[in-house]
C-alpha cells in the first residue's frame, strides 16, 4: 500500500465532513451557486473537490461508479481506504464520478421509480473549470434566475423532463464545486 | 466533549442521514425515506428534527430552538443545551443571528435570510395519512398526483363549516407536484413556506421520513376558486408588544376568566418590546 493512499482523507472526519456537506448542502439547495470545499487531497486525476464530496456522503452503503481515467489503481485504493464504498458498474451505482465525456450515456444511470425517485444516482462530473457565466438555470433554489457552465444543455433538458425521477449532479473543479438536482430547468 | 460523537450521532448515521436531505432538495416535497436512529430524548420530543440538525449543524454555527414560537420551554431548552454539549455550536434566541433553527410548530415572525436553515420537526409527515392508513397506497397516490380526495375532505369542511376548518398542519402543493405537510404550523405561517430565502428541512423521527423546500420554491396551499386560503390569525393585538401582524396565543391571566392574547414568537415580541413597542397589557 502506497504512502498516498493513506494520507489525503479529512484529519478531523467528524467537523470536516458537517463542513464539507453544508457547502454541498448549500450547492443543491442553491443552483448554479459555486461554493469552496476542502480537506481532502485525492491522488490524481480527481480534484480535491470531487474527493471531499465523495469523503462525506460515501461509505460502505453505496456503490461507487468509477468512469474514464477516474478508474484507476490509486483512485480506487484511495477511495476504497477511506470510505470502503464498493465498486459497481453504471447501472447499480449511487454515485458515479468522472469527466463528463467519460459518464455518457446518461440513460444507463438508475432514475429512481415513481414511488421512490430518490433511488436514483447522483453523478458527480469533473471539471476543467468552473464558472457563473453560461446556460440560464431556473427552479427550485433560484431566486429568479441565474447562469452557469454547463457541459451539455441538452442532457440536462432531457433529464428534467423525466422529474420527479432524475439524476442530481454536482460539478467540481479543483477546490470548488456547484450543483444542478433535477428540479433545475437549464436553457 | 470527547465521550460524544460530534453533534451525538456516529459519522455513518449522519452521512445517511445527508444523503437524504440532499435527496429532499433535488425532489422538494417528496417525502425521502431514512433509518430513523434513537435519540436520547422521548418521541415527540422532535427525534426526526433533532437527526436533521445533526446532520447539518457545524462547530461554527449559532443555533436556536423554538417550541411553538417560545424559545424557553423544556422542549427547546433540552434540544438547545443538547447540541451546545455534543457539537459545541453557540445558542441564541435572536432569529436575525442564528444560522440553524429547530422549530416545532412555527415558523418566526421576522423573515429568514439566505444563509440560514429552519428545521421542522415533524410528527405526521404523510398529508394523505388520514385519508388512506397504508403507506404503499399513499405513495401510489403521490406517485400519480392523485390528490382528489385531499381536496374532497377540504370541500367537505367548507360544507360542514362555511369554511375550511383545518387551522395546523394546511397542505400544500410544492412547486405543482408533491402535496406536502407543512408540520404542524397554524396556517397563518403557511404564505411564509414559499418563495423564502432560507432553507427549509423537515425531519419525522417516528415515521422515518424527511422532505425539504430550497429557497424560492413556489409552495401553494390548498385551496378552491370559490373559497380562497385564507391565512387566518386571531382578530386582536399583541397584548404585550402591540404588534397587529404577529401570530397570537391566548393566555388565561386570572380566576375570572380575564383572557390576553400575546405574539407567540418571544424572540419577536421581546424585541418589540425593547425598541419600546407597548401593548394594552403591558406593565
Ligand atoms: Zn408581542
Amino acid at each position: 500500500m502506497q504512502a498516498n493512499t493513506l494520507s489525503g482523507g479529512f484529519t478531523k472526519p467528524a467537523a470536516q465532513s458537517a463542513h464539507a456537506f453544508r457547502r454541498v448542502l448549500e450547492a443543491m439547495a442553491r443552483p448554479g451557486t459555486i461554493q469552496d470545499i476542502e480537506g481532502a487531497a485525492p491522488p490524481a486525476p480527481m480534484s480535491p473537490a470531487m474527493g471531499a464530496v465523495l469523503l462525506t456522503l460515501c461509505d460502505t452503503e453505496t456503490p461507487v461508479y468509477l468512469a474514464g481515467d477516474m478508474d484507476c489503481e490509486a483512485v480506487r485504493t484511495w477511495l476504497a481506504f477511506h470510505t470502503g464504498a464498493p465498486f459497481v458498474g453504471p447501472a447499480h451505482c449511487m454515485f458515479a464520478v468522472g469527466s463528463w465525456d467519460a459518464l455518457a450515456p446518461l440513460a444507463v444511470y438508475p432514475i429512481g421509480t415513481s414511488e421512490y425517485p430518490d433511488r436514483s444516482a447522483t453523478l458527480i462530473v469533473e471539471r476543467s473549470e468552473l464558472s457563473v457565466k453560461g446556460a440560464t438555470l431556473t427552479g427550485p433554489g433560484i431566486k429568479g434566475q441565474t447562469t452557469l457552465s454547463v457541459p451539455d444543455v441538452d442532457a440536462f433538458q432531457t433529464n428534467r423532463k423525466l422529474f420527479p425521477l432524475g439524476l442530481d449532479f454536482i460539478l467540481t473543479s479543483g477546490a470548488r464545486l456547484a450543483a444542478l438536482p433535477r428540479s433545475t430547468k437549464v436553457s | 466533549m470527547t465521550e460524544y460523537n460530534f453533534a451525538y450521532l456516529d459519522e455513518q448515521t449522519k452521512r445517511m442521514i445527508r444523503r437524504a436531505i440532499l435527496k429532499g432538495l433535488a425532489i422538494p416535497g417528496y417525502q425521502v425515506p431514512f433509518a430513523s436512529r434513537e435519540m436520547p430524548m422521548p418521541y415527540g420530543w422532535g427525534t426526526g428534527g433533532v437527526q436533521v440538525s445533526a446532520a447539518v449543524l457545524t462547530p461554527d454555527d449559532t443555533f436556536k430552538v423554538i417550541d411553538q414560537g417560545a424559545d424557553d420551554t423544556t422542549n427547546a431548552v433540552s434540544i438547545r443545551t443538547f447540541f451546545q454539549r455534543t457539537a459545541g455550536v453557540v445558542t441564541t434566541t435572536a432569529t436575525r443571528d442564528a444560522t440553524v433553527i429547530q422549530t416545532r410548530h412555527r415558523i418566526p415572525e421576522e423573515p429568514l435570510h439566505e444563509g440560514q436553515i429552519l428545521v421542522y420537526q415533524v410528527p405526521i409527515p404523510e398529508p394523505l395519512r388520514f385519508l388512506e392508513p397504508r403507506e404503499s397506497e399513499t405513495r401510489k397516490m403521490h406517485s400519480l398526483e392523485e390528490y382528489g380526495l385531499m381536496h374532497v375532505k377540504l370541500y367537505e369542511d367548507i360544507s360542514r363549516h362555511g369554511h375550511i376548518a383545518t387551522s395546523y398542519a394546511y397542505p400544500v402543493k410544492v412547486e405543482g407536484r408533491y402535496v406536502m405537510d407543512p408540520s404542524p404550523i397554524p396556517k397563518f405561517d403557511n404564505p411564509k413556506l414559499g418563495d423564502m430565502a432560507a432553507i427549509q428541512l423537515f425531519g419525522a423521527g417516528r415515521e422515518q421520513r424527511i422532505y425539504a423546500l430550497p429557497p424560492y420554491t413556489q409552495v401553494v396551499s390548498l385551496d378552491f376558486e370559490d373559497h380562497p386560503f385564507e391565512a387566518s390569525k386571531a382578530n386582536h393585538c399583541c397584548g404585550m408588544c402591540g404588534a397587529t401582524d404577529s401570530y397570537l396565543d391566548e393566555l388565561i391571566i386570572d380566576d375570572a376568566g380575564g383572557r390576553m392574547f400575546v405574539c407567540s414568537d418571544t424572540d419577536y415580541c421581546e424585541a418589540r418590546q425593547a425598541m419600546g413597542h407597548k401593548g394594552k397589557d403591558a406593565a
